[in-house]
């Protein structure tokens, strides 16, 4: 896609001026208040790497505990507090909203719109989330602990044999629910109304194109979580029977529910990434995207898709056999249009010019280590061998392949890709590739030896295993801790470049195409309020 | 898991190859012992070595193109950026694959769910956190429990080989039969898994699921609960034990009577009074090995989950609500029902056992005929 820009000729200075009178708030009111998408993007994203390491703490207990066999530092009981707050944290708490701040800072950028459609919603869905996981986290400390039946909350686990904290606990994803609505809605509105004249449908960036897909589907499925929390809220509090046998419900109904929200989900976590990797793969590669219109179609197709296939998370649970049948073809076929984004982003790269900055490390390890997940999510959808690998640590090997080495990666290279727009520095190279290969080191270190866990036979969530599994788990524990200890220097590099560093150019990167690289870095407060014209 | 240890270098490790502690941990996929489990294996190579090709090919050029392709080496950007022949090409060779493989996959699993012509059947029942084992067409039921000491577990004593793999009776079946198993469950869902079988199938409250197996070697297999089940779910092992017809049918033999006989014991027991020390004693054990779980070795509970029995009002109180609970359980929470899982001589020093320890004096003996008195309905 080409973009030429025909600014106005007064906007270098209308921009200028207006630094001067961007009439905010000085100090925690600027925060409070603020209805600008960059202050908003920031908090969206400073609160996903809080909420990062709040929910890393917890991997690191539960690593703790699996290093060797027997019980040593916690109970049973609060293990599987662990597993569960960790899962919510990272999949509503990290993932999510860090998604939700990078279309915050750089769609208004990339579309050419002065902010988002709508500010003051914008303000509310950001500031709904801190109380969300306050509520979560505080429920640790209640009688009897937090929510323990697993981020998939399976009914009755959660209904009749939950613990007092259920409560706190569907309170809390409603406002998590809330939030991403109001999030995806503004995205949606944004994309469709506030486009720069000449930014037709087809020349979006694919990261502006991804997430307006992303949006649809939050927006579809994000009130069919809420329907299934409300339904075991009713069940344990109130007395209705949606989920228990002896009042004519069926527990299964609730897998059913849940993984019709919780299979698009795994896309909404996954598509922005592919929105980001599209972006940085050319930059660095010199090389304008191989096959726009058909990454585009992949997209559109592997979101309808995702709400074809959700009982492949439930194979075992009896389902007729040609039930069975429909769901493994239907998953098998999401290999598709999957494998054709892998093939359009290697094909950028053939004959390219690439050079190799962090962000094209990060996403270089995407492709692989995804593909990695892919290739184990499409054992997975072979369901005669599902019913080996379902709810064992093979398919904790997967899905942490696809949702850190995947999204979490995805999102990390977005942060050193954008970080000098943002800050107006650039970050320390050398600090960044020390973080990039540690990260990747010990990433496969931890998730790699889980496949072959898996398939000799451990299950997945249990605090204490069979002596066969001891060395891998230590090793595995070891590779933990040393991830863990990796995204410090993260926070380093993060640091280090909002204080200060080599001044940033406006394009930033040599290759780098679009418009958020033609205003001046850093981005100034208001950007592109006379909007640019793309021929 | 004797079984899976002559397939243990079958997969080809990278990382791990290099591990010499690995020995006791097979790298692969069991096996197994049946024909399905072994058509499972089959289907779990070929999608691997599917993921290998695709994958050798794919990184491989991307590799080559990191190699080569890079500004360092002086070279400039090409400018394609489109070709619909290849993009065709690229998403019609995956289809082919993919139906490739939907082929034998389909076949496996349509045979897997041919339950009909069974030999014998089992009803499989799990409940927090214990599998319970019924015959049908045979009064032969009992349940199966872990058999690891709880010090092997908080590490005061050394691990033994099938450390958190064993349990007090494991479920027999006879070789060279398709055995049908119906499972279900008393309170969450569990998932009855035995990898050598290669059957997973999940125990729901108030549904029967289905699975069957033929298994032709006589010995031990091992597998757990799958499904997370709340706070001891890793301590509910599955062990099967398959034996030939012969031996089975003897065994069948043997547990048949020793029901009939317990039962016979039950009744004379009724006439029998036990002294305060022995009901203690065997009460302590029984106490340990089925309540300490949720109400903990000190009689505290878990607070907001597990009551406490040490200063229950209702234990101090009233005792017949006392045994009838214990008896009967309470619906809608996890305290089962032990009037079905345990003798009278066991519920009677339970009772006592907990009326009397931590600090809850009451001084009360209950004898066996007193549980039997609430089991009939005619309570104090």
């Amino acid at each position: 896609m080409s973009v030429v820009i025909t600014e106005p000729n007064d906007h270098e200075q209308h921009d200028h001026e207006h630094e001067h009178h961007d009439h905010k708030p000085a100090g925690i009111k600027r925060w409070l208040y603020t209805t600008n998408h960059k202050d908003i993007g920031t908090m969206y994203l400073v609160f996903a790497l809080i909420m990062f390491f709040i929910g890393g703490a917890m991997a690191m207990v539960i690593r703790l505990e699996l290093f060797q066999p027997g019980m040593q530092f916690v109970e049973p009981h609060f293990f599987n507090q662990m597993t569960t707050v960790h899962g919510l944290i990272m999949v509503f708490g990290a993932v999510m909203p860090a998604f939700t701040g990078l279309a915050n800072w750089m769609i208004p950028m990339m579309i050419g719109a002065p902010d988002m459609a709508l500010p003051r919603m914008n303000n509310w869905s950001f500031w709904i989330l801190p109380f969300a996981f306050l509520i979560l986290l505080l429920s640790l400390f209640m009688p009897g602990g937090g929510p323990s039946f697993g981020w998939t909350f399976y009914a009755p686990l959660s209904t009749t044999y939950s613990g007092d904290s259920t409560a706190l606990f569907v309170f809390s994803v409603h406002i998590m629910g809330i939030s991403s609505i109001m999030g995806a809605i503004n995205v949606i509105v944004t994309i469709w109304n506030m486009r720069a004249p000449g930014m037709t449908w087809m020349k979006m960036p694919l990261f502006v194109w991804t997430w307006f897909i992303t949006a649809f589907l939050l927006i579809m499925v994000m009130p069919v979580l809420a329907g299934v929390v409300t339904m075991v809220l009713t069940d344990k509090y109130f007395g209705t029977s949606f989920f228990d046998a002896a009042g004519g419900g069926d527990p299964v109904l609730f897998q059913h529910i849940f993984w019709f929200f919780g299979h698009p989900e795994v896309y909404i976590m996954i598509l922005p990434a592919f929105g980001i990797v599209s972006a940085i793969i050319p930059t660095f590669a010199r090389k304008r995207l191989f096959g726009y219109a058909s990454m585009v179609y992949a997209t559109a197709s592997i979101a309808i898709l995702s709400f074809l296939v959700w009982a492949h998370h439930m194979f075992t649970t009896g389902m007729p056999v040609f039930a069975t049948l429909f769901f493994m073809y239907a998953t098998m076929l999401i290999a598709v249009p999957t494998g054709v984004k892998v093939f359009n982003w290697v094909a950028t790269m053939w004959r390219g010019a690439m050079t190799f900055e962090v962000p094209m490390m990060f996403a270089l390890a995407f492709i692989v280590l995804f593909t990695i997940g892919g290739f184990s999510g499409l054992m997975l959808a072979i369901t005669p061998a599902d019913f080996q690998y379902h709810d064992t640590y093979f398919v904790v090997a997967h899905f942490h392949y696809v949702l850190v080495t995947g999204a979490i990666f995805s999102i990390v290279a977005a942060v050193y890709y954008w970080l000098p727009k943002w800050t107006g520095n650039m970050y320390d190279e050398t600090l960044g590739q020390w973080h990039f290969w540690c990260s990747l080191i010990s990433v496969n270190m931890l998730f790699f030896p889980m496949h072959f866990v898996g398939l000799a036979g451990m299950p997945r969530r249990i605090p204490d295993y069979a002596l066969q599994f001891a060395d891998f788990n230590a090793f595995i524990s070891i590779g933990g801790f040393l991830f863990g200890l990796s995204q410090l220097i993260f926070v380093w590099v993060l640091i280090k470049c909002a204080r200060g560093g080599v001044k940033a150019t406006d394009q930033v990167w040599e290759g780098a195409e679009g418009l958020e690289w033609e205003v001046p870095s850093p981005a100034p407060y208001h950007t592109f309020e006379t909007p640019p014209v793309i021929k | 898991m004797a079984k899976t240890r002559s397939i243990r270098w079958s997969l080809p490790t990278l990382l791990l190859a290099a591990s010499a502690n690995a020995a006791a941990m097979p790298l692969n996929m069991t096996k197994g012992v049946t024909e399905i489990s072994q058509e499972v294996y089959s289907l779990h190579m070929l999608i691997f070595w599917i993921c290998c090709v695709i994958g050798a090919v794919v990184f491989g050029i991307m590799f080559v193109s990191i190699l080569l392709h890079r500004k360092s080496r002086g070279v400039q950007p090409a400018q394609f950026h489109e070709s619909t022949k290849i993009e065709i090409l690229w998403t019609a060779i995956p289809v082919v694959i993919l139906i490739g493989m939907a082929i034998p996959a389909s076949k496996t699993l349509i045979a897997m769910d041919d339950t009909s012509a069974a030999d014998v059947t089992v009803q499989i029942t799990g409940s927090q956190w214990k599998w319970h084992y019924k015959y049908l067409g045979s009064d032969l039921e009992y349940f199966s429990v872990l058999a690891t000491p709880r010090e092997q577990i908080s590490n005061k004593f050394d691990k033994g080989e099938n450390y958190l793999l064993e349990v007090d009776r494991p479920l027999v079946i006879p070789t060279g039969q398709k055995i049908r198993l119906l499972m279900t469950s008393d309170d969450v869902i569990h998932s009855w898994w035995v990898p050598a079988f290669a059957i997973k199938k999940d125990a729901n409250p108030g549904f029967i699921n289905e699975a069957w197996t033929r298994v032709d070697e006589p010995g031990i297999y091992r597998g757990q609960c799958a499904e997370l089940c709340g706070k001891d779910h890793a301590y509910m092992p599955v062990v099967v034990v398959a034996k030939s017809p012969e031996d089975y049918a003897a065994w069948k033999l043997a547990e048949e009577t020793r029901i009939a006989e317990a039962k016979a014991a039950e009744q004379e027991l009724l006439a029998m009074n036990m002294d305060m020390s022995e009901l203690m004693d065997n009460g302590e054990r029984t106490y340990i090995a089925y309540c300490a779980a949720c109400h903990q070795p000190n009689g505290a509970g878990l607070p907001g989950i597990f009551p406490a029995l040490a200063g229950s009002d209702l234990i101090l109180n009233d005792k017949t609500a006392h045994i009838d609970i214990v008896l009967n359980g309470k619906s809608g929470t996890a305290m089962q029902a032990f009037g079905r899982q345990l003798s009278l001589k066991e519920l009677a020093s339970v009772l006592t056992y907990t009326r009397n320890a931590w600090g809850n004096d009451t001084g009360d003996a209950i004898q066996a005929a007193d549980v039997y008195k609430v089991q009939q309905g005619e309570g104090e």
